[in-house]
């Protein structure tokens, strides 16, 4: 299709569309004023019944724990995913990191850089840390966590170096946390079959809600998927980081190539 | 016993995870026999729950968390007849699938493995679950495991416009998808799907259920891959490593169908109804569907384009048994799904053989070399003339099945439509198997209009071929004795018309899973087949032999104009296939559109 | 102003998929991509949103207090991890094609019409 044909198809299309989309969300109920059966059940019954003073995470691992399930694994799929399609090609060799312009004079990383970003790394550890462990008492949880505890190792590379980063962060110790956490989620579940009556039930004694033992197995969950996430994150950006810096192309000969028809 | 069904899709996510984790520790057989054997272990769960789903629609609520007063306050798996058969099917092609790769890949680490392990399970869960969100996120999980897969072959060309475009049509119809589920929830403030056909039993259908319909059907059908949301699949389905082409041909494109079914049946059947114009907007989809796939695939000579297009036709066909909107159809439509499903993953690896063994897949380019191959070639010739309707093959007993079912619906011309449909497909792959094979045929056609396949890069470098390995006969045979045998098991038509009632029973289904009342079903139809239908099913395999012979016959002047003109008559459609995804996206939105107007139309009046 | 929100939301599906289909660039394509399945998480959002309520964390407010809903917070957490991972493989998949291509123009990424860059 030529560019107009396109663009007057599509703007024609995009018009029906979004006004049935306006039509569509005319008839939900007024901004504001909803009263859903099902949230206002669990608004009621979450805390006396699991002990959890954070209903959106009582929601996602209790309730609703396998939701929550094929979710970790969507991260699992995409993250293998991401690592498959930036592997080492047949044309290619890792090299050490280095500048394409041979002669260039590279500035050392600035010390204020150095000393702000390396500082901050325990810090956001710890806060990571927290934010996964009272993902039930407050808002927070596995996914939220994971993520910044990703974001430390990422504060080494940008105040040290990528082969510092590295190093702190072998690939095997991030494959292994990976699946780990992957699998100790799903693992969980089936302690609920194995102990309890169904998968994802709660096995574990509830404890008092607003104290950090609680919950059942919801925190149990949260350090499973704070682990695969962090797991998760910390490979893809160093997949991508990776490409960038270290992948150099080779060239060599194709024997018998292809000829593209075209 | 219903506590099976969770196994069956955490096993083998455990597995994949375990797989990623000790992936640098491991050999290579170590992998292929893991995965092997994670997939034999989901065959025999799943046979143990469709076992029980036999006695009625298992209901397990995740967590314990049992509904009160009607209210579904967990995730449920409600698994009936179908669902349970289904998840079946797919386990038993994975199995398949997982054989044929032991020794398809020369070098390949664990991360394959561990992804099709993830879409078996994602699969299985859709296919289970009775919570529209966990629809969707098992909708979105075998979407991610797909994109993944489809761009596995990264070395090669075409893998990243293939999966670039993949996943951008398919992002969008999971968000048209979310989008409904999220209307539906704003209105009936429930998740669970028997819950929200509940509430909205009774109720005329107005704009926001109409539009909901509307951004779910066409989210699915993304997916399933109706014209005119079809054209991510040739490209896809041309670069992904044969083991997937196999399962995105015999299991993905119905699975999606199978949501559309699901939902129209369980959410939306009590508020729309069985009206006639819904059938008639369907209906008109799915001819739509088969007759340009059919078109599309006559005119290929990329073997797997051409698979792909038979599978977009095939995907018509199935939507026209849906669209007749009753329990009739839908058996007949599952019996054919099915067999199509087997046959179409068997011929899959045919191909693959061909690609393993002679490093290329394009018909006119590959003339007479495949002689070799003594197996495949028969076995190829049989399975295209089973998928032209030849009695008493699995995919034949299908397509009468729901032409007795239309017949008596009072749209007995969907007949026509399959055997156009039938005729071209057929016709298509018996051309190429007798070129490729036997090396009939002229050296150029003027019905083809698509552009050559590309050339195998580095052919050499694969498994020394001396003989076809037994790993890739072995599959083939046992896939195509299942497709053409599902016609020949007495008994199995009933079973699959057995299952069709539960299924539409909307009501019925509601109660099972919110109540844990059992349902009490009618009077078994009784669709087998007469002596009219085995006439016309050897009617169009004649017709699709005698049209591949047509287009195989030594070049005469009136046959040539005759080539021409059928090529000029497809040249059309080639264009619009284009590969940039701009263009995809543009069909794509004004398909939503249309269809979207078309139902505001005929539901609300 | 009841429809604002939804009305906001429209509009960034409507600037989504106006910038898929008219991109040049495909990390441009990608972030339309995410900012259209934006739209889903303000529509969620704006359904389970309750007048004068609070979040639904008990933590330090007695229970029974009146909260907006939870299960929509739950949802749109899936929904983003969901988008996320999306949007990093079309990244990963943009970056090998700019290596192999040279460019990240959709219109010239189309199979058969593209040139090598190398080799």
């Amino acid at each position: 299709m030529s560019d107009r044909v396109r663009l007057t198809v599509f703007g024609v299309s995009l018009a029906g569309l979004l006004a049935l989309l306006v039509w569509g969300l005319a008839g939900l109920p007024d901004f504001g004023d909803f009263q859903g059966a099902y949230g206002q059940l669990l608004n009621r019954v979450a805390v006396p019944e699991r002990s959890t003073t954070d209903v959106v995470t009582a929601v996602n691992f209790d309730y609703r724990g396998f939701d929550t399930l094929g979710e970790e694994f969507i991260l699992f799929a995409a993250v293998i995913g991401v690592a498959s399609i930036l592997r080492t090609l047949r044309g290619e060799r890792i090299r050490r990191p280095d500048d394409d312009a041979a002669g260039r004079h590279v500035p050392e990383t600035s010390l204020l850089v150095r000393v702000t970003g390396l500082g901050l790394v325990a810090p956001t550890i710890l806060v990571g840390i927290y934010i996964v462990a009272h993902g039930h008492q407050t808002p927070g949880g596995g996914f939220q966590g994971g993520v910044i505890l990703a974001t430390a190792l990422l504060l080494i590379y940008l105040s040290a170096d990528y082969m510092t980063m590295r190093a702190v962060g072998p690939t095997w110790l991030i494959e292994l946390a990976e699946g780990l956490g992957a699998a100790g989620f799903a693992l969980i579940g089936v302690g609920g079959l194995v102990f309890g009556s169904a998968f994802f039930e709660n096995f574990l004694g509830k404890g008092t809600p607003g104290e950090l033992p609680s919950a059942g197995t919801i925190p149990l969950s949260n350090t499973a998927v704070g682990l695969a996430v962090t797991g998760g994150f910390v490979f893809m950006l160093s997949e991508f980081l990776q490409q960038a810096l270290t992948h150099r192309r080779v060239h060599h000969h194709r024997r018998g190539g292809a000829r593209r028809a075209s | 016993m219903a506590d099976l069904a969770p196994l069956a899709v955490a096993i083998p996510l455990i597995a994949a995870a375990a797989l990623v984790g000790v992936a640098r520790v491991v050999p290579r057989r170590v992998v292929d026999v893991m995965a092997l054997g994670t997939s034999i272990a989901c065959v025999v769960l799943c046979a143990l729950v469709l076992d029980d789903a036999s006695g009625g629609t298992i209901v397990h609520w995740f967590g314990g968390w049992e509904p009160r007063n009607g209210v579904a306050v967990g995730i449920s798996f409600a698994i009936d007849q179908v669902g349970a058969g289904f998840a079946l099917f797919v386990a038993v092609l994975f199995v398949a699938a997982f054989v044929f790769c032991w020794r398809y890949f020369v070098v390949i680490g664990p991360v394959f493995h561990a992804l099709m392990l993830v879409f078996l399970a994602a699969m299985l869960g859709f296919s289970y679950t009775g919570d529209l969100f966990n629809l969707f996120v098992f909708f979105e999980l075998l979407s991610v495991a797909a994109y993944a897969l489809v761009a596995y072959d990264i070395e090669e060309e075409g893998p990243l416009q293939g999966a670039l475009n993949f996943a951008v049509t398919n992002t969008i119809g999971a968000f048209l998808i979310l989008t409904g589920i999220a209307l539906l929830y704003g209105r009936t403030g429930a998740l669970n799907m028997a819950q929200i056909g509940e509430t909205l039993a009774g109720e005329p259908a107005d704009g926001l259920v109409v539009v909901a319909f509307t951004l779910m059907a066409v989210g699915f059908f993304v997916k399933a891959a109706v014209v005119p949301f079809h054209f991510w699949l040739a490209d896809a389905y041309s670069v992904a490593p044969t083991p997937v082409c196999l399962l995105l041909s015999a299991a993905m494109s119905e699975l999606g169908l199978y949501a559309f079914a699901r939902v129209y049946w369980t959410v939306f059947s009590g508020a729309l109804g069985g009206d006639e114009a819904l059938e008639a907007v369907l209906l008109g989809a799915g001819t739509l569907t088969a007759l340009v796939g059919a078109v599309m695939c006559f005119g290929q000579r990329h073997l797997k384009r051409m698979l792909a297009f038979a599978t977009v036709s095939h995907v018509g066909l199935f939507l026209i048994g849906i669209a007749l909107l009753d329990a009739g159809g839908f058996a007949g439509t599952t019996l054919f799904v099915v067999a199509d499903g087997f046959v179409k993953a068997a011929l899959f690896v045919c191909v693959g053989t061909v690609q393993h063994m002679l490093g290329g897949v394009d018909e006119l380019r590959l003339y007479g070399r495949a002689r070799m191959l003594r197996i495949t070639g028969p076995l190829m010739a049989l399975l295209a003339l089973a998928l032209a309707s030849l009695p008493p093959f699995g995919p034949w007993l299908g397509k009468a099945v729901i032409d007795q079912a239309a017949r008596d619906a009072g749209a007995g011309w969907v007949a026509a439509v399959f055997v156009v449909a039938s005729i071209l497909t057929g016709a298509a792959l018996l051309r190429a198997t007798a070129r490729v094979f036997a090396g009939i045929g002229p050296h150029d056609d003027p019905s083809i209009v698509d552009a050559p396949a590309p050339e195998e890069v580095d052919a050499e470098l694969r498994y020394p071929h001396r003989r076809v390995p037994r790993t890739m006969t072995i599959p083939a045979l046992a896939l195509a004795a299942a497709g053409l045998g599902v016609g020949l098991v007495p008994g199995l038509r009933a079973s699959f018309e057995g299952a069709g009632q539960p299924f539409v029973d909307r009501a019925g289904y509601a109660a099972t899973v919110l109540h844990g009342q059992a349902a009490r079903h009618g009077e078994a139809l009784s669709l087998a087949p007469g002596p009219a239908e085995v006439l016309l099913g050897f009617a169009t395999a004649a017709c699709a032999c005698g049209l591949a012979y047509l287009a195989l016959a030594p070049p005469r002047p009136r046959l040539h104009r005759l080539g021409l003109a059928t090529g000029r008559a497809i040249a059309w459609l080639r264009p619009l296939h284009s590969g940039y995804v701009g263009d995809y996206v543009t069909w794509l939105v004004a398909g939503a559109a249309v269809l979207g107007g078309l139902f505001a139309v005929t539901l609300t009046s | 102003m009841s429809f604002l929100p939804y009305a906001v939301a429209v509009w960034i599906v409507g600037v989504g998929l106006y910038g898929i289909v008219t991109s040049r660039d495909l990390v441009h394509l990608v972030i339309c991509l995410s900012v259209m399945q934006s739209a889903s998480y303000l529509v969620l959002l704006s359904i389970g949103y309750v007048k004068d309520a609070s979040a639904p964390v008990f933590a330090d407010v007695p229970l029974g207090t009146r909260a907006v809903d939870p299960v929509v917070q739950a949802l749109t957490l899936t929904d983003v991890v969901v988008g996320t991972t999306v949007t990093a493989l079309l990244l990963a998949l943009s970056v090998q094609a700019h290596k192999r291509y040279g460019t990240l123009d959709p219109r010239r990424l189309r199979p058969g019409r593209a040139t090598r860059r190398h080799g």
